[in-house]
This record gives structure tokens, C-alpha cells and sequence, in this order.
């Protein structure tokens, strides 16, 4: 009974210390970045930054975060020890979405005004050589082995799929209008490419660089126009994806055997980006205009919490 | 250009289907008329004259569709005719038509625009009436081979009319001034008023002669002259149409009670404005700015999207032939992204592209329409101007 007792306790311990993580969000208005503690869902920081804080991921070793600050025109580098901006790496004009490659040393940066991706040398800290794209470059994607990125152009409506090592487009694939993120699922075989204004996501083989399938949102009650689809979010074992469909206050969950829509998660207004916690038992989503962060039990598939974060939250990245 | 139909196609699925194989790129013309217009003295200093408004909306756009068409190798022309009066365009739409040109961007007013529309020569064209608002075009003069960028009069009522009601400033005192396009205006928003249930409180035509600009204590008499022509009246907020930019700036802070300015001034609809930087329009505002050194006009906007049109319709129509172009752009696959944040698609039953409307001054961008709480059965969009149950078009 004891031991059961003792047992119980630790699991009790444990299951806290299961969500050490901190969630990172963007304010895209505040110029800032709420810092939310993972077990306790609280705000234990806010911190200023850069004009226009928008793309947002981790350093591999866990230690940092790179923000794309898009209207002071860089990446800034925030220690997590320290939580401060130690370093600033150069990006092109308005920066916006980033991908680190695998290995952690090369960054690769959507400057939304100049129809360029940055290749940037984290360690030293400079842009190695710009890859042209088509008009407003955004979403960014890279595949698990790090030998194909894809950058989506908003105007072009195109996923440019480009070798890292020639640094050559291989192949260009129109999607629906207004493209935002790309995503390669786990396996590497699939992009997923959402398009904010055809209101889709496209599907495509990463072999072939062919559309495989194009999902549609049908929401009854919701205007058409009003889907609009932003992150995307696959799950490890790579049968659900999770796409955020902005305006229509909704999270899609996409089964990835048929494409078909599970199920609809009401969340808050304006829903842009995603990511999971570091177990991927939990989904955050931000919510640009109602201002908060949406919580999501992914196994319930259940909005469970929302938390006040900045004003226009547009970025989350989850890091130990 | 020479049309090129059926064979075009054919190689450029085959060229779609090997990206890697090198060839001549398919060529996509698109002409590109208009009237110059008359140009006017500038009421003030702050606004120097607009030199080559539409046209250079459409280059910026042209480069747009260069880019996308890189990678599926397409290639676009514009041929730009921009002629003195209208003889001049008459012939230089025969004279375009006759060299094979079929998607033709028009800046005309809408008397030139039916006359071109109406050539037998134009029979199996298609045109992008970049600039015109009236509502007319999209009623009774409409045509099947017309397609209409800006948002008509009626929606830009609409627009208006809407976030009036949304704000409760009910009562509308409407001030028209002496052209003609000042009474089509006025009274696309007697029909808006009456449609979204705002009471014209009062209908008052504006008489004053403009006169000089430049006088030594002129405000004196404007200032004067705007508090005799409010007395008396009680509304929420004075509507004013002014088209030719004649008066509208010299109303606010003049009237007798503290009353916001909207239409054509103060705060306006309209389907572009200086201070919007919404859903990536900074994106278009800085290449514009870029390439045309001054700022995006909204007839700039238009020929904007017109271009832009025809790159979609061509890249995702996979095809350089006009008729193809022109298939294209009037089905329901068809959608435009012009900074709006939705789809922008063409009405089946008028031509007119739907679209959200902004509603702003010179410094800030206050709103954009439908507001919420609009509905409609098929698309909010269609909340502002003609829906298909009342056209008057008949195509």
C-alpha cells in the first residue's frame, strides 16, 4: 500500500515535470514575446523585442530562439537562459517565416519584400547567398533530411521546391492562391501547402512534385470566404494534420489516410499559426484577433483552455 | 499579338508536364487602352499631379505576372495605348483588335467603354474595365464581354452605408454637388440609405461656385459660407458627393454642429487607400511606390488587379489562348488575391468582381465592408451593391 502510495506520488510528480516546457509567442503589434510556462498554462514573462515579431522557431540545442522581426528587418537570436536578445542575424527585407536546417547551422529566411529566401550562416552570423522565388515570398519547409526546402510565394502562388546543396529550384508547383506554410510530413514523402485566400491546402508528393490531393473546408454556417488556411500541424505518427483556418474561428482535424475532415475546433478569432507541446499530447494555436492562445487536448481532440497573451499573436514554438 | 489558339494550349501542357525542358516561352498579350486624361489644376499643394495613373498599376502588375510565369514558362506582353480623345481610342481599338489583340485592359469612361465593347470587331474579345465605378455599366448597359475591377457605386454606398448603421449615425444629411458623376454618386447613396434603413434627413444640393482657390482670408467665407448651409439641420453625420474634388475638403470643422465627414471625402469608401497595409498590401504599396515613384492610386489598383486577372486566369488555365483567358475568368474557379484577406471572384449575372471595400481617410484606414453581422445566403461580399435578384443586367 505504501509503495502504491509512494508510486502514486510520483506519478503525481512526475506528470508536471512530463510538461516542463515553455511556449514562446509572438505579439506581432506589441513588439513582444509572452512567455507561457507549459504545466501551468501562466504568463511568467513578456519580453521586448524587435518591430514586428511574426516567424518564430527554436535553436536544436534548446538554448534559443530565432524571432523574424519584419520591420527592423532582421532575425534576432533570444537566449532562453537569459531570456534576452543576444545577437542579430541579417536577413533580407521584412522578413517573415524561417526554417533551421536539420543539422541547426543554416537558417533559411522568407523576406516577404524582396522575392528572395536568405541563406543564413547561423554561427557566423551572415547571409551566405539569396535564392530568387517567386513574389512575396512566405512559407518555408524543409524536409527531414534537409536536402529539399520549399518556400511558398504569396502573389505567385507557387511552392518552390529547392536543393539546399546547389541551392536550385528543382521544381515549382502552382497551389491555391496566397500560399502560407509548407510542411513536410514526418516521413518526408508529403508537402502540405496551405492556401490562405483559395481557402485549401494543397497536397504534394515531394517525389514527384505533383498535387496528390486538395482539401477543401466546408463549415456550414461559415461564410466561404472566411476560410482561410494558415498553420498546419502534423502529428507524429503522421495521421492527423491540424490546419488553422484564420477567420473561420476553426481548427480543421484532417485525416491523412483520406484527407477527409474529422472534426472542427472551435478556438479563438483570427487562428494563425500552430504548434504542439514537446510531447505532442497538447496543440497551442494563437488567435490574432481575439488576442489569446487556444489549448488543445490532441487524443480528446478538445479546446481545453485559452490564455491572454499579447495583442495579435501570431507565432507559438514550444522549447524545453 | 496573332491569336493562337488551340496550339498554344497543347504545348503548353506538354511544357507544364516537363518544367526541366527549356523551349520559348508561350506568349500572353494583353492591351492596354486609354483615354489620357484632361489634366486638372491640383486644388492644393498637397497633392502634386498623377502622372501616369492606371498604366503604371498595370506594369507593376505585368512584372507580378512575369514572375509566376518564370517558372511555367509564360511570358506577358502589355501593349499600351493611351490616346487623346476619343477618335483616337475608337481607332486604336479597331487598330488593336485588328492585330489579334482579345483581352483588353480599358481605362474609359463609360460612353467610350460601350462604344469600344460594342465593335463588331470586339465581338469574341474580352475587357477589363479597370477604372470605371458607374453603375450603369453593370445594369442596364451592361455587357457579356465586359468584366469590371473597381467596386461600382452601389457598393461603395453600401460600403458606407453599413458602417453608419453599425455605428448608429442613422440620420444622414447628403450634400451633392453639381456634376453629373455627383448625382450618380448621391444616388447610389439615396438607394443604399434606403436599403440599409438610414433616414436622408436632408437632401441639399451644393451651389456655392468653387471660385479661387488661392485668397487672402478665403476661409473666412468657406467657413461662413458651410455654417449657413448646416444650420438648422439635425443628423448624425453629413454625406457629401464631390467627385471632382471641389468643396469636399472644406467642410469638416466648418458645419454648424461638430458632424463627421463621409463619402467623397473625410471618410470614404473606396477599393484602395494610401494608409492600407492590411494582408500584405504593404507588399503592393512599397513595389508600387518602387517602380511609379509616388504612391498606388485606386485606378492604379484597379488596372492592377485587371493584369493580375489575366496572369491567374492564364497560369491556372494553363493556356495563352484568349478564349481560354476569357473562360477562365468568368467560371467559378476563377479567384483573384488582392490584399483584401478573401477571394476576390467575378458575379456571373453583371460582371462586377466582388470584393471587400475599405473605408478610409488620407491617415488612417477606419474599417472595411461588409461589416459583420451582414449576412447572406451565398457570400457576404454580395451584401454590398446589386445582388443577382435585382439586376437590371441582362447578358
Amino acid at each position: 500500500m505504501q509503495t502504491l502510495k509512494l508510486a502514486f506520488l510520483a506519478l503525481l510528480l512526475a506528470a508536471p515535470a512530463a510538461r516542463a516546457e515553455r511556449l514562446l509567442v509572438s505579439n506581432e503589434k506589441d513588439n513582444t514575446i509572452t512567455v507561457i510556462d507549459g504545466a501551468t498554462l501562466a504568463v511568467t514573462a513578456t519580453i521586448k523585442v524587435g518591430e514586428r515579431p511574426r516567424g518564430i522557431v527554436a535553436s536544436h540545442d534548446g538554448r534559443s530562439v530565432y524571432i523574424c522581426t519584419s520591420d527592423s528587418d532582421h532575425v534576432e537570436v533570444l537566449d532562453l537562459a537569459t531570456l534576452a536578445v543576444t545577437r542579430i542575424l541579417p536577413s533580407g527585407p521584412d522578413p517573415e517565416l524561417m526554417t533551421l536546417s536539420p543539422d541547426g547551422t543554416t537558417l533559411y529566411v522568407a523576406n516577404e519584400n524582396d522575392n528572395m529566401v536568405s541563406v543564413v550562416d547561423v554561427k557566423a552570423g551572415r547571409v551566405v547567398t539569396e535564392i530568387p522565388v517567386g513574389v512575396e515570398p512566405e512559407g518555408m519547409g524543409i524536409s527531414p533530411d534537409g536536402r529539399v526546402l520549399v518556400n511558398t510565394s504569396e502573389t505567385t502562388s507557387m511552392a518552390h521546391f529547392i536543393d539546399t546543396a546547389t541551392q536550385q529550384p528543382i521544381a515549382n508547383v502552382l497551389v491555391g492562391s496566397r500560399p502560407r506554410v509548407a510542411r513536410f510530413t514526418a516521413d518526408g514523402k508529403q508537402v502540405w501547402v496551405s492556401a490562405e485566400v483559395g481557402g485549401t491546402v494543397s497536397v504534394v508528393d515531394a517525389g514527384s512534385h505533383t498535387v496528390v490531393h486538395t482539401i477543401d473546408f466546408a463549415i456550414p454556417g461559415v461564410p466561404r470566404e472566411s476560410v482561410q488556411p494558415v498553420g498546419i500541424a502534423v502529428t507524429p505518427d503522421a495521421k492527423t494534420a491540424f490546419v488553422a483556418l484564420g477567420p473561420a474561428n476553426r481548427i480543421a482535424v484532417v485525416d491523412t489516410g483520406t484527407y477527409e475532415v474529422r472534426k472542427y475546433l472551435l478556438v479563438g478569432q483570427r487562428v494563425w499559426n500552430l504548434a504542439f507541446s514537446l510531447d505532442a499530447k497538447r496543440l497551442y494555436a494563437t488567435n490574432g484577433v481575439s488576442n489569446d492562445l487556444s489549448v488543445i487536448d490532441v487524443d480528446a481532440l478538445r479546446v481545453t483552455k485559452s490564455v491572454p497573451v499579447g495583442r495579435l499573436p501570431w507565432g507559438v514554438v514550444v522549447v524545453p | 499579338m496573332p491569336a493562337r489558339p488551340g496550339p498554344i494550349a497543347l504545348l503548353l501542357t506538354l511544357l507544364m508536364a516537363s518544367p526541366a525542358m527549356a523551349a520559348e516561352p508561350v506568349a500572353v498579350g494583353i492591351g492596354y487602352l486609354a483615354l489620357a486624361p484632361k489634366r486638372v489644376t491640383p486644388q492644393t499643394l498637397l497633392d502634386p499631379p498623377v502622372a501616369e495613373e492606371g498604366v503604371q498599376g498595370a506594369r507593376v502588375a505585368l512584372a507580378d505576372n512575369q514572375t509566376t510565369g518564370r517558372f511555367l514558362n509564360q511570358s506577358f506582353a502589355l501593349h499600351e495605348s493611351v490616346q487623346p480623345d476619343a477618335d483616337a481610342v475608337l481607332a486604336a481599338a479597331r487598330a488593336m483588335l485588328a492585330g489579334g489583340e482579345r483581352v483588353i485592359v480599358t481605362d474609359l469612361p463609360a460612353p467610350l467603354l460601350l462604344q469600344v465593347a460594342d465593335l463588331p470587331e470586339a465581338r469574341d474579345a474580352i475587357l477589363l474595365d479597370a477604372t470605371s465605378e458607374d453603375d450603369r455599366l453593370r445594369g442596364a448597359d451592361c455587357r457579356a464581354r465586359v468584366l469590371h475591377l473597381l467596386p461600382s457605386r452601389a457598393m461603395l454606398a453600401d460600403a458606407l452605408m453599413q458602417f453608419l448603421a453599425v455605428k448608429r449615425w442613422r440620420s444622414v444629411l447628403l450634400v451633392q454637388g453639381p456634376g453629373d458623376a455627383d448625382r450618380a454618386y448621391a444616388d447610389a447613396l439615396r438607394r443604399s440609405a434606403r436599403k440599409f434603413q438610414l433616414r436622408i434627413a436632408a437632401d441639399k444640393p451644393w451651389t456655392f461656385e468653387p471660385g479661387a482657390q488661392r485668397t487672402d482670408t478665403g476661409h473666412v467665407s468657406i467657413g461662413a459660407e458651410v455654417a449657413r448651409f448646416t444650420q438648422g439641420l439635425s443628423y448624425d453625420v453629413l454625406v457629401v458627393a464631390d467627385t471632382a474634388n471641389e468643396f469636399g475638403d472644406d467642410l469638416a470643422y466648418r458645419t454648424t454642429d461638430p458632424r463627421p465627414i463621409a463619402g467623397t471625402h473625410g471618410l470614404v469608401p473606396t477599393a484602395w487607400a494610401r494608409p492600407f497595409e492590411q494582408w500584405g498590401a504593404t507588399q503592393l504599396q512599397a513595389r508600387f511606390q518602387k517602380l511609379a515613384g509616388r504612391p498606388m492610386t485606386t485606378h492604379d489598383f484597379g488596372a492592377w488587379m485587371a493584369v493580375r486577372a489575366v496572369g491567374e486566369a492564364a497560369s491556372r488555365g494553363a493556356s495563352a489562348d484568349p478564349a481560354a483567358i476569357g473562360a477562365y475568368l468568368r467560371s467559378p474557379k476563377f479567384e483573384l488575391a488582392a490584399f483584401k484577406g478573401s477571394r476576390l471572384t467575378f458575379r456571373p449575372w453583371d460582371g462586377q468582381l466582388r470584393q471587400p471595400v475599405l473605408l478610409a481617410d488620407t491617415r488612417s484606414l477606419v474599417s472595411v465592408s461588409p461589416q459583420p453581422g451582414y449576412l447572406h445566403q451565398l457570400s457576404e461580399l454580395d451584401t454590398l451593391g446589386i445582388d443577382q435578384p435585382e439586376t437590371t443586367c441582362k447578358l
